[in-house]
């Protein structure tokens, strides 16, 4: 991430904003409403076009690939509103997140050739597996819209989860959550890292969520970084005590 | 419920094979065109129903396939059977073509375009410089086909009507299963994923300009062999047989028979295959306000079409709580 700006007419989303996420490590991202967290997550899945900077990803720019290729780069992520397909099961659901893993085409599919059966069976173990992983099994056939909203989540980690990202984007995932569904949750990402070996980078309100969990924290405010380090240090700074607590936001 | 559908296709196909020689030929003839009709209708609601793109044009397709078949006949001497393939080929293309420039639209915009292709397709068929081919206001008359005579040495002897009916049938089958395919897997899920959550579909690899467009080709594919079988069994083709009403009541269709559903393809046909004739004999006056009335009877007891009232009943009578959900072949 190197010195993105984004801007929206007058509006300075992002301001020159820099910083690291190295690989195996969990970064939690923070900031008040409206300091440009989501809008980082939607550079990075290129969503918006950046006006300045690079973001350079396992070495080459991001900015030169398609949006629909974000995710075959190794960039999985979920939505700060849930962006599920409401309709479809909790299993297709997650079939779609490997969309970016596999490659058969109109006329294969049409024809149901063996190269396609395969393909299917791989992707239905693999989406089983993830089912398993997030306790999803006994609505796997529930359509996605009829869920409790917790479970809706546990859906679209899951659907992340199944493109085998290098990188995990995850947009608050813990609201909405109670105070114990939050531990599960931390608990679970770190599982989840540690056993399919990602990278996180962490979006969240839940400050005790993202200091249990983070190796490492950015705080963002008004579109500008204003503190960088240990959850420790970050904790301690001045200026993300100012922006919290003196009614910037 | 897996096993249950696969049963219910065997019986349905069973009674589809022995009705020619339980009816008319003229009701052999009506059940041709609703075979013709579930091939339009399904090829509308893989692009509708499952894609989420509304046409309001598919009759412009329909038509194409009509003309294909009529004119390869006519004019170059292609057996009928020949011109299918064709049909759907030149569908196929003009229907992505068609469907990359519909790319930018969304919604009542497609199918205000899309309305616009279906106004003015039957008046290009009238052009004057594609008389030569087209015969104009007049049309083109195509001849009846034969059935094979192996059938007869085999002791099938089958009429004229009847041929044509598994004809079209063999066809359909052929169609209903690459459809079932292709939604089943990998590209029916991106279909459907587009049409529930752009954002969401493109983050997850889907490529929606490429899908969307080509599963506008598809659907105008299916669309366009139907035009061409039913081109071949009303052995006529003229302009005024297109218009946007046909495109209309493909929507229709769709609609009443259960979007995103394979067999509402089906159950969709039967509707408009014969609910304008029922209508018909209830009021020479007035058919259409009795074809209203119809409209508004199935919307309202139905509101997830024939095939979501099924799929309830089913799961009523099976006791398991099931899903009502769209989009599952
Ligand atoms: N598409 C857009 N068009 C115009 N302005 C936008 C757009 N997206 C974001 N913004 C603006 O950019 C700024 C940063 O928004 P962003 O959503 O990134 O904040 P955030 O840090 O994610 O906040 P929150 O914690 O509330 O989710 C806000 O002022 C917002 O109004
Ligand atoms: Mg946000």
């Amino acid at each position: 991430m190197q010195n993105v700006g984004v801007r929206f007419g007058g509006i300075v989303a992002l301001d020159d904003v820099s910083f690291d996420v190295p690989a195996g490590s969990i970064v939690g991202l923070i900031g008040p409403n409206g300091a440009g967290k989501t809008t980082l997550f939607n550079c990075l899945s290129r969503l918006y076009e950046c006006g300045s900077g690079d973001i350079l990803f396992d070495g080459s720019s991001l900015l030169q690939v398609p949006r629909h290729l974000v995710a075959g780069a190794g960039i999985g992520r979920t939505f700060q509103n849930l962006a599920l397909f409401r309709t479809m099961t909790v299993l297709d659901n997650i079939m779609v997140g490997r969309h970016s893993r596999t490659g058969t085409g109109f006329l294969f599919n049409s024809l149901r050739l063996p190269v396609v059966v395969r393909e299917e069976a791989a992707t239905l173990e693999k989406s089983q597996t993830l089912l398993r992983l997030l306790e999803l099994e006994s609505v796997a056939q529930a359509r996605v819209a009829d869920l409790p909203f917790g479970t809706q989540k546990r859906v679209e980690l899951a659907r992340a989860l199944a493109s085998e990202p290098k990188l995990l984007l995850l947009d608050e995932p813990a609201s909405g959550l109670n105070h114990e569904e939050v531990g599960v949750l931390g608990q679970l990402i770190r599982d989840v890292r540690d056993r399919l070996k990602l990278t996180v980078l962490l979006v969240e309100h839940h400050m005790s969520l993202v200091m249990n969990i983070s190796d490492h924290v950015v705080a963002l405010n008004f579109g500008r970084k204003i503190a960088e380090g240990t959850p420790a240090e970050v904790q301690r700074h001045p200026e993300l005590i100012q922006a919290y607590l003196g009614g910037a936001a | 419920m897996k096993r249950l559908s696969l049963i219910g296709y065997g019986v349905l196909l069973l009674v589809a094979c022995v009705l020619p020689f339980l009816v008319s030929e003229y009701r052999t003839f009506q059940f041709t065109l609703v075979l013709v009709y579930s091939i339009a209708l399904l090829g509308l609601n893989i692009l509708t129903g499952y894609n989420g793109q509304i046409s309001l044009g598919h009759g412009a397709f329909y038509a194409i396939g009509a003309y294909v078949a009529a004119v390869l006949m006519d004019k170059a001497g292609f057996p009928y059977w020949a011109t299918i393939p064709v049909a759907g080929a030149v569908c196929l293309l003009a229907g992505f073509l068609f469907g990359l420039p519909a790319l930018r639209l969304e919604g009542l915009y497609l199918a205000l375009a899309t309305f616009a292709l279906g106004v003015s397709l039957p008046q290009l068929l009238k052009y004057h410089h594609f008389e030569g081919w087209t015969g104009g206001v007049q049309g083109v008359v195509i001849t009846k086909p034969d059935a094979p005579e192996f059938l007869a040495v085999l002791g099938l002897p089958l009429n004229q009507d009847q041929w044509l009916y598994f004809f079209t049938l063999a066809i359909t089958v052929v169609m209903f299963l690459l459809a079932w395919n292709l939604l089943r897997g990998r590209l029916g899920r991106a279909m459907m994923a587009i049409r529930d959550n752009h954002v969401a579909a493109e983050a997850m690899g889907v490529n929606n300009a490429m899908v969307k467009s080509l599963t506008f080709g598809v659907s105008a594919m299916f669309t366009g062999v139907a035009g061409a079988l039913g081109a071949i069994a009303i052995q006529f083709v003229a302009p005024d047989s297109f218009n946007i009403f046909v495109s209309l009541t493909f929507l229709i269709g769709i609609v009443i028979g259960g979007l995103a559903s394979i067999p509402g393809a089906i159950y969709g046909a039967l509707f408009i295959q014969f609910v304008p004739n029922i209508a018909d004999e209830f009021s020479k006056a007035a058919p259409w306000a009795i074809f209203g009335l119809f409209l508004i009877g199935f919307t309202y007891l139905m509101p997830l079409g024939i095939a979501g009232a099924i799929r309830l009943g089913l799961a009523r009578l099976t006791g398991k709580e099931h899903n009502s959900q769209p989009g599952k072949p």
